[in-house]
């Protein structure tokens, strides 16, 4: 019985790991930059379910989304979406980060956590003035589910996890072999150093937050798509648990991220389902969150560099 | 007017008056060396030139533009290379990445190649250690591979700040070499020592500094007859 569901529960929880390693990399690639976490990530990934949706909604009451192809509107809804948080990502750090950058650790620190509650109320304001609700119930361009016996994997959670992969993997090559992403590299070593090269470090930590929220607001959309109803809150605890995933595989790793991202989101859903049934129903699966933020704070104490950082030493 | 010409510079760092009334001139295609002892100003100086310290009076020309205000990447952008002291290896980059970001603002990809070929001539050590990380790099190699990247942008002068430090005696001659031959090539150097004999064996011309201020500033040759100098840092 408990080993019948396994597939099922594997499949769940990489679904949700793939989702958490790409909203991950945003924390992982800011704070490899600038040592900073940026707290309104979250709600990045939040205002991109709500674009994604939004589009969907929006082509569905034109009536264009009948006839249409689902990939070419999932195309349309990843590219917008993605376009509108990578912009909102620069916006933010222009307006509410670069001019903080030689304040102490704390200040922007809050002005994140500041733009956090902004973007909530802006997202839950725009939608209740539109709707009339601040929630919203997203078409599910997927429906369908492939029977593999043991298991049948709901076509919508193969496409997050494929798009996450095509995504992780752009953005590997992008690191690793562009001269921008190489940059991006030298700026997070040794951003004097980086400016003697004539790299000019603002630009490449806006082309880091355009990167790093493009792709937090991608896995708003396939959030969307896949769980099907959103509020303006679900950034806060998917962002905690990115955030978790990120220093589980190292702060400031890329690597890390995405397989600290996968790692939790296995745990979270193996718990979930077993930490019931093996307590004898004393901790339930409402205990999952606890769960996971149980796992930051032990990496925290017996490995804050985490599974692939390396241990922290001041900066010269 | 001189290629690269400071009019009476003064940097602070706080309350600390680092460079006062500072003036130095570099010729095209000459070779001058900034000799002083530690905390002179010498690695201010050169910050100073590259923006990354701001000089709070005075004035940085270089080929006639005003440059005292302009950004580190901007004034790099010009041809000035600053080879900075302690190397500054990016670490976690490859040899050959390193290489490329010292080319950050070539866009011919053929040039790049070639200045890395060239790189590979000067110093042919980091030919067989392309693909290691910069940081697992021996000191004299990560010397070589800072002025290898600083010469990738083909600068139109060339900056560096104690390139013999810590270096093994026949190494320092071999960097000393490379600089000979840099400018018998037409580079423009602006050389930061304090092994004070041999920079001004290879230079035309020589600045002291002391405490923030020049003391002296002459022909190589004479300075290196001059008792004072002689007594106080080529003892
Ligand atoms: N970042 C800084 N903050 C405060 N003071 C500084 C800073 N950098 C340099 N100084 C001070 O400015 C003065 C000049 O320093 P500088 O590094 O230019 O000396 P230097 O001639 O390069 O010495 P060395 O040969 O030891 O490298 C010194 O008194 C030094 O303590
Ligand atoms: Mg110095």
């Amino acid at each position: 019985m408990l080993l019948s569901i396994l597939p099922q529960v594997l499949v769940d929880g990489l679904t949700l790991g793939f989702m958490y390693a790409v909203v991950a990399l945003g924390y992982t690639m800011v704070y490899g930059i600038l040592e900073f976490i940026n707290f309104a990530h979250g709600e990045i990934f939040m205002v991109g379910a709500f674009v994604g949706t939004e589009v969907l909604l929006i082509a569905d009451a034109m009536g264009s989304l009948k006839g249409m192809n689902p990939y070419i509107a999932l195309v349309l809804m990843l590219v917008i979406g993605m376009l509108v948080t990578g912009a909102l990502g620069v916006g933010i750090e222009r307006i509410a980060y670069r001019p903080l950058r030689n304040a102490p650790r704390l200040v922007p620190l809050i002005s994140a956590i500041g733009v956090s509650f902004l973007l909530q109320d802006l997202v839950r304001f725009t939608e209740a003035v539109a709707r009339n609700e601040f929630y919203l119930n997203s078409p599910i361009l997927f429906n369908n589910s492939i029977n593999l016996g043991f298991a049948s994997i709901p076509q919508k959670a193969l496409i997050v996890i494929v798009i996450a992969i095509i995504m992780m993997v752009a953005l590997t090559l992008f690191v690793n072999k562009t001269k921008w992403g190489i940059a991006m590299r030298a700026v997070a070593q040794d951003q004097t150093t980086a400016s003697l090269m004539t790299i000019n470090v603002d630009k490449v930590i806006m082309l880091t937050f355009l990167i790093g929220s493009s792709l937090g607001g991608a896995t708003g959309v396939l959030f969307a798509q896949n769980y099907g109803t959103i509020d303006p809150y679900i950034g806060f605890i998917l962002g905690l648990k990115a955030f978790t995933a990120a220093v589980l595989g190292g702060i400031g790793n890329l690597r890390g991220a995405m397989v600290g991202g996968i790692i939790l989101g296995l745990l979270e859903s193996l718990a979930g389902a077993y930490m019931g049934p093996l307590t004898g129903g004393a901790f339930g699966a409402e205990y999952k969150d606890v769960f996971a933020f149980s796992i930051l704070i032990l990496v925290l104490l017996f490995k804050p560099e985490g599974l692939f950082g390396e241990a922290v030493k001041e900066k010269v | 007017m001189a290629l690269l010409e400071l009019q009476n510079i003064h940097t602070y760092y706080g309350g600390i008056h680092a460079l006062k009334g500072l003036s130095i001139e570099v010729e095209q295609g000459e070779v001058v060396t900034l000799i002083g002892s530690n905390g002179a100003g010498k690695s201010t100086t050169l910050k100073t030139i590259c923006g990354q310290t701001r000089a709070r009076e005075g004035k940085v020309f270089f080929n006639g533009t005003d440059i005292t205000n302009m950004r580190t990447h901007e004034i790099a952008q010009l041809g000035i290379a600053h080879v900075p002291e302690g190397r500054r290896i990016f670490p976690k980059l490859t040899v050959r990445e390193n290489l490329e970001m010292g080319a950050f603002s070539v866009t011919d990809k053929k040039q790049i190649e070639e200045g890395i070929e060239r790189a590979f001539h000067y110093f042919p050590r980091l030919k067989e250690r392309i693909n290691q990380k910069g940081g697992t790099m021996s000191g004299g190699e990560q010397q070589m591979l800072a002025i290898a990247r600083g010469l990738m942008m083909k600068p139109k002068i060339l900056m560096l700040d104690e390139p013999s430090m810590g270096l093994a005696p026949i190494l320092v001659e071999q960097i000393f070499e490379i600089i000979t031959e840099l400018n018998r090539e037409g580079m423009t150097i602006l050389l930061v020592e304090q092994n004070a004999n041999q920079a001004l064996t290879v230079a035309s011309r020589g600045y002291v500094i002391q405490t923030g201020e020049i003391i002296l500033q002459d022909k190589a040759e004479n300075l290196l007859a001059n008792p004072q100098v002689r007594e106080a840092y080529l003892a």
